[in-house]
């Protein structure tokens, strides 16, 4: 780690190492956030006809949890381990751009912040027209107040910081690969990685137009989601969906990853069928490009279109399953130890699976009309990303903190965690398939007592508070490992991969040698030691100027909120200044 | 620049700078994609106000094309001139792509404001929302490249600009031909085959 | 057909005894379908339902198997470090795949059985969402009502739907699946129910504020009984009786402007509410969210915007005795 400290050392930290730190810690507050406005939902739900948060209150906090959840804790909780891991597992010093990778985080917290300024301000207008804002709900007419305005700026502040992200990564992986690393011996986290980043430079530029035409509408009184004048507030769910199915597989693919890692290295025996777990990651990137009006089914597009999707969506479980059975062949016949990091990838492949079979009901258009935009679907995409990334995301974290601080969490305390969230997630989702096949919408803030579905609600609100538990423990675990945390070696678990051929955490230049690689699992592979170079490694010093341009985004966006046209001009310069200056400072790497 | 991504090895062989800039540009194929699919999904469906057909000037359009195209064969030939060392010309030929960009702009400029004078704005109808959105960002892609070109040539006048920077004006030339391309599809499909 | 000949393969007979110990009755019910499309869907569903049941016990059985079987033993031999088996992975490959087959074939067939094309003959209805109540036309009946809709056993129905402002969501589960109602299109539903009986739906697309608030009732009797509803809902009301509370109310609906935003046959003809032409015959008020009772008219009328949040209609400050003559009036256009 680099010696340097102090604020201005972080502030200006073009250090990989650092930045996956700052997007880890901004990351997991936000999804404390994300939390406590779920436990908010649930405490309202836990009762019929509740008047414990207003409607409009409600409205607020399942538009933020989803947006929070999805934009502010999952994808940078995965850039996390994109930063702080991928140059080690390709050995590497650092990424390619090491300022622009400054750039991409400090965009991602300015925006999160100005997304959530809305909550400060008076009457609290935070975002209401859910995470997905289906027009005409979100034009001007239908949402007169500043609310969907943060929500579509803050996005596409954040569609920035994600943008210039998958570039960075997509240079790294394929250009500074150590000596020996050929692609199919890259590690599968890096090859997801890869992918996400391919998913990401193409499905935010297709988010970006559609905010930007809701934003026209909004701002100046264009029509694009509007009938009245011929414009069509379908055209929106397309577009958002175009963009929507891709993200949800930039938000599994990762933590597939994780758990390809993890499975492996607490089972003792290499990935069953790396060349087809690799490929069929690949493949489900493009595959998802092709099954985004799943989510339109009852928009009535018609029996054709409706059948096409219904069959794309389909096939795209064949690779997803193809995985699973990769994995548990991975384990069959191993030597398995459950450490924390293991449970929760098991916990994994058992909860993906559920819901990748609930997302197989959905697959189907004419059951899909009962489930659709009820709980059932809510229970469905929580079991995938819940179930599924947060559990992957926990994986890495006990799996990769010895890494990123030199000591281990503990593991009684890990477990616990594993158990209260594994038992809460059941308690507070499995209900849900049941709420919503009896006839609950989502999206309420009341449901009437004649419903029936009083206990389950209760149960399920029982189930969130079980979660929040486990993360009490977790936050606890993180902050005691930093006294009394056991130091951790280079090597904590015998893990194959070149993160592990240098010390916890790594020296600021990563390897003293960079490693030549001979195989799939160097580590395994016993490799013969690097001998210290002779010379020293040149490290590059950090810059303010990432921070500088990131500044000038939240400027522009400060336009449109306020109706001044001068800001964005402000903004635009501070960017411009900030580029230029960083374009001609001198920088080595 | 970071030296990373330039004179260190690389695993694909390609310098990292340009490798980014072609993700870039596939990206931007994707942000321009949906704005012309959009501007063609609403065609023919605006409810009132005037028309393509009524507004646009295809001859005028064509002038201000064929100028944007030139300006491109000036960027070819500006690498071309830093790339031999030629900082006479490259000054030239750079200063002549940002003028024949700033002239397409002004074009573009005199384009929207006739058409804000014959009825036709962002608010009129969606061929005025759509053409506006498409045509504008593609201006303020316009507009970025001229001010990149005017960084490069400004930098060769303070005799910065050599040919150890060859990449990275062959990097502004692909975003500039990028940007021209782009041109062609817009003007193919909105102005030359509008229904 | 009786209803619960299909039941007997269906999740919903195993489940409704394990639901009874959670709750219940159900009346939104997704498992017990009282029309044709509501079957055709539960059928496919249960189908699917026991593939994804059979994937699940293989899974999560192999899953469990390995985690106790494979568990780490001190002093145990390094494990056979094996890449792959390509055999065994062409037929995890096709297993899958064929499985998807059977889901297929029958998704597609239900998919063109209920597009939403009904018969000829069918009572047409048409839907019209607004925020946040239903507004619903028999264009061939020349009825136009809110929030509860009265059909006919036994005979299909073609219903078209709509919105005015945003995306809302037509829902009644029991009898079949959901069609969202989108402004300036027209979407359609197809179903002939086959019970008697109340069947409660509710908006089911986030449509803003008051969307928890945006119910429907929908009463399936028999065709007498529907035919008397119908000529009950073609009849003007007479106007109240010269002195009474309720010609006390009529006045004060003017006064107050309720005719700006109300219809009421003869009298009135706003149209940004619901028709009210005969409103005391319905059960419920609100959007189909409160139960049609004096009390309940009384706090309705005397603060909307309290009892559904971001109401369209406004609090009118209405004086505690129009209050009540409105209420007389209301109660009394049957």
């Amino acid at each position: 780690m680099s010696e340097a400290k102090g604020l201005k050392s972080w502030l200006t930290t073009t250090d990989h190492k650092r930045i996956g730190l700052l997007y880890f810690w901004t990351a997991f507050v936000f999804f404390l956030i994300g939390g406590v406005e779920a436990l908010m939902i649930r405490a309202q739900l836990a009762r019929p006809d509740s008047q414990l948060v207003g409607a409009e209150t409600y409205n607020q906090l399942f538009t933020m949890h989803g947006t929070t959840m999805v934009f502010l804790a999952l994808m940078p909780l995965g850039a996390a381990f994109f930063n702080f891991i991928v140059p080690l597992q390709i050995g590497a010093r650092d990424v390619v751009f090491p300022r622009l990778n400054a750039f991409s985080y400090w965009v991602f917290l300015l925006g999160g912040l100005f997304m959530n300024a809305s909550w400060f301000l008076p009457g609290h207008p935070a975002p209401d027209g859910g995470w997905f804002g289906y027009a005409t709900l979100t034009e001007r007419q239908f949402s007169p107040g500043p609310n969907i305005d943060f929500w579509l700026l803050g996005l596409q502040i954040l569609g920035i910081a994600s943008l210039a992200a998958g570039f960075n990564f997509i240079v790294t992986i394929l250009n500074l690969r150590a000596p020996g690393m050929k692609m199919m011996r890259l590690p599968v986290f890096s090859w997801m990685t890869l992918v996400t980043s391919f998913l990401i430079i193409t499905a935010f530029p297709v988010i970006t137009v559609a905010l930007v035409f809701l934003m026209f509408d909004r701002v100046f009184g264009t029509h694009f989601y509007l009938p009245a004048a011929g414009g069509d507030p379908v055209l929106w769910q397309h577009l958002f969906w175009v963009f929507g199915h891709p993200e949800v597989y930039i938000l599994i693919l990762p933590a597939m990853g994780v758990v390809s890692e993890v499975l492996p290295t607490f089972s003792r025996k290499p990935l069953f069928g790396y060349t087809v777990v690799v490929y069929s990651g690949v493949l489900i990137g493009f595959m998802g490009w092709g099954v985004w009006s799943h989510h339109m089914f009852s928009v009535g597009l018609g029996p054709i279109a409706d059948s096409v999707f219904a069959l794309t969506t389909m096939l795209i479980a064949i690779p997803t399953g193809v995985k699973i059975f990769n994995w548990l062949a991975t384990l069959w016949g191993g030597q398995i130890r459950l450490t924390t990091a293991m449970c929760f990838a098991l916990g994994f492949i058992a909860l993906f699976t559920i819901g990748g079979l609930s997302g197989i009901t959905h697959a189907s258009p004419p059951a899909d009309l009962q489930q659709t935009d009820t709980y059932y679907v809510v229970a469905h995409f929580h079991y995938v990303l819940f179930g599924g990334t947060i559990m992957g995301l926990f994986a890495g974290m006990y799996y990769w903190w010895p890494k990123m601080t030199g000591r281990l969490l503990s593991e009684p305390l890990g477990i616990l965690h594993f158990w209260l969230t594994f038992i809460g997630m059941n308690l507070t989702f499995f209900p849900m398939h049941l709420i919503g096949l009896l006839g609950m919408p989502r999206r309420i803030y009341t449901y009437s007592t004649d419903l029936g579905l009083d206990r389950m609600n209760l149960w399920s609100s029982i189930g969130a508070f079980t979660i929040g538990l486990g993360m009490v423990v977790f936050v606890y675990n993180m902050w005691r490992t930093r006294r009394h945390g056991a130091v951790a070696g280079p090597n904590p678990w015998g893990g194959a991969t070149l993160e592990w051929a240098t010390s916890s955490p790594p020296p600021v230049h990563n390897f003293d040698v960079i490693p030549t690689v001979t195989s799939r699992m160097p580590l395994w592979d016993a490799q013969p030691p690097a001998k210290a170079p002779a010379e020293p490694v040149h490290v590059p010093p950090g810059s303010w100027w990432p921070l500088v341009a990131a500044a000038g985004l939240p400027v522009m966006a400060l336009a449109p909120l306020t109706h001044t046209v001068w800001i964005v001009f402000v903004g635009a310069a501070i960017l411009l200044y900030g580029i230029y200056r960083w374009a001609y400072e001198p920088f080595e790497v | 620049m970071s030296h990373a991504a330039t004179t260190h090895h690389t695993s694909m062989g390609l310098d990292s700078r340009k490798m980014a800039f072609w993700a870039f540009i596939g990206s931007e194929c994707l942000l321009f994609g949906t704005l012309i699919s959009t501007y063609l999904i609403y065609q023919g469906r605006s409810v009132s106000g005037p028309t393509p057909g009524e507004i646009l000037n295809i001859p005028v359009t064509s002038i201000s094309t064929f100028d944007l195209l030139m300006s491109s064969l000036w960027m070819v030939l500006a690498l071309a001139a830093v790339q031999r060392g030629d900082m006479k010309w490259a000054k030239v030929w750079l200063l002549g792509v940002a003028i024949g960009g700033a002239i397409f702009l002004g074009f573009q400029v005199y384009e929207f404001t006739s058409f804000v004078h014959e009825g036709l704005t962002l608010k009129t109808n969606l061929f005025g929302a759509t053409f506006f959105v498409l045509t504008g960002t593609h201006g303020a892609h316009v507009t970025v490249g001229v001010l990149w070109m005017l960084t490069l040539w400004y930098r060769a006048m303070r005799g910065k600009l050599g040919p150890q920077h060859a990449v990275t004006v062959e990097i502004a030339g692909l975003y500039w031909h990028f940007v021209d391309v782009v041109w062609i599809a817009i003007f193919t499909l909105v102005y030359l085959l509008h229904k | 057909m009786p209803p619960f000949r299909r039941h007997y393969t269906s999740f919903a007979a195993l489940s409704l005894g394990l639901l009874a110990a959670c709750g219940g009755p159900f009346p939104q019910s997704t498992l017990a379908p009282v029309s044709d499309f509501g079957h055709d869907i539960d059928r496919l569903f249960t189908g699917i339902f026991w593939w994804a049941v059979a994937v699940f016990v293989v899974v999560e059985g192999l899953l469990l198997f390995s985690v106790f079987r494979f568990r780490h033993r001190e002093g145990a031999p390094s494990p056979k470090q094996h890449e792959g088996h390509t055999a065994l992975e062409i037929t995890w490959t096709l297993a899958p795949a064929l499985i998807l087959v059977f889901i297929a074939v029958p998704t597609v067939r239900t998919i063109f059985k209920t597009a939403g094309d009904a018969p000829a003959g069918a009572l047409r209805v048409e839907v019209i969402g607004h925020q946040w109540w239903w507004e619903y036309r028999y264009p061939d009946l020349g009825i136009v009502t809110a929030n509860e809709l009265h059909l006919p056993v036994g005979r299909p129905v073609a219903v078209d739907i709509t919105s005015v402002d945003v995306v809302h969501s037509w829902w009644t589960p029991r009898l079949g699946g959901k069609r969202d109602a989108i402004p300036n299109r027209h979407t359609k539903l197809a179903f002939a129910p086959d019970s008697v009986g109340m069947f409660t739906g509710q908006c089911v697309e986030y449509c803003g504020a008051s969307h928890a608030n945006m119910r429907l009732r929908t009463f399936v009797e028999s065709d007498s009984a529907f035919q008397a509803w119908v000529a009950a809902q073609r009849a003007t009301p007479s106007a109240p009786a010269k002195g009474s509370v309720e010609e006390t109310g009529r006045q004060a609906f003017q006064r107050y402007g309720c005719i700006a935003c109300h219809t009421v046959a003869g009298f009135a003809t706003g149209i940004i509410g619901p028709n009210l032409t005969h409103v005391g015959s319905r059960t419920t008020i609100a959007g189909g969210t409160i139960m049609n009772t004096e009390q309940h008219l009384h706090d309705w009328i005397a603060d909307p915007p309290a009892m559904k949040p971001g109401s369209m209609m406004p609090n009118m400050h209405a004086s505690p005795p129009d209050v009540t003559a409105l209420v007389a009036y209301l109660q009394s256009l049957k």
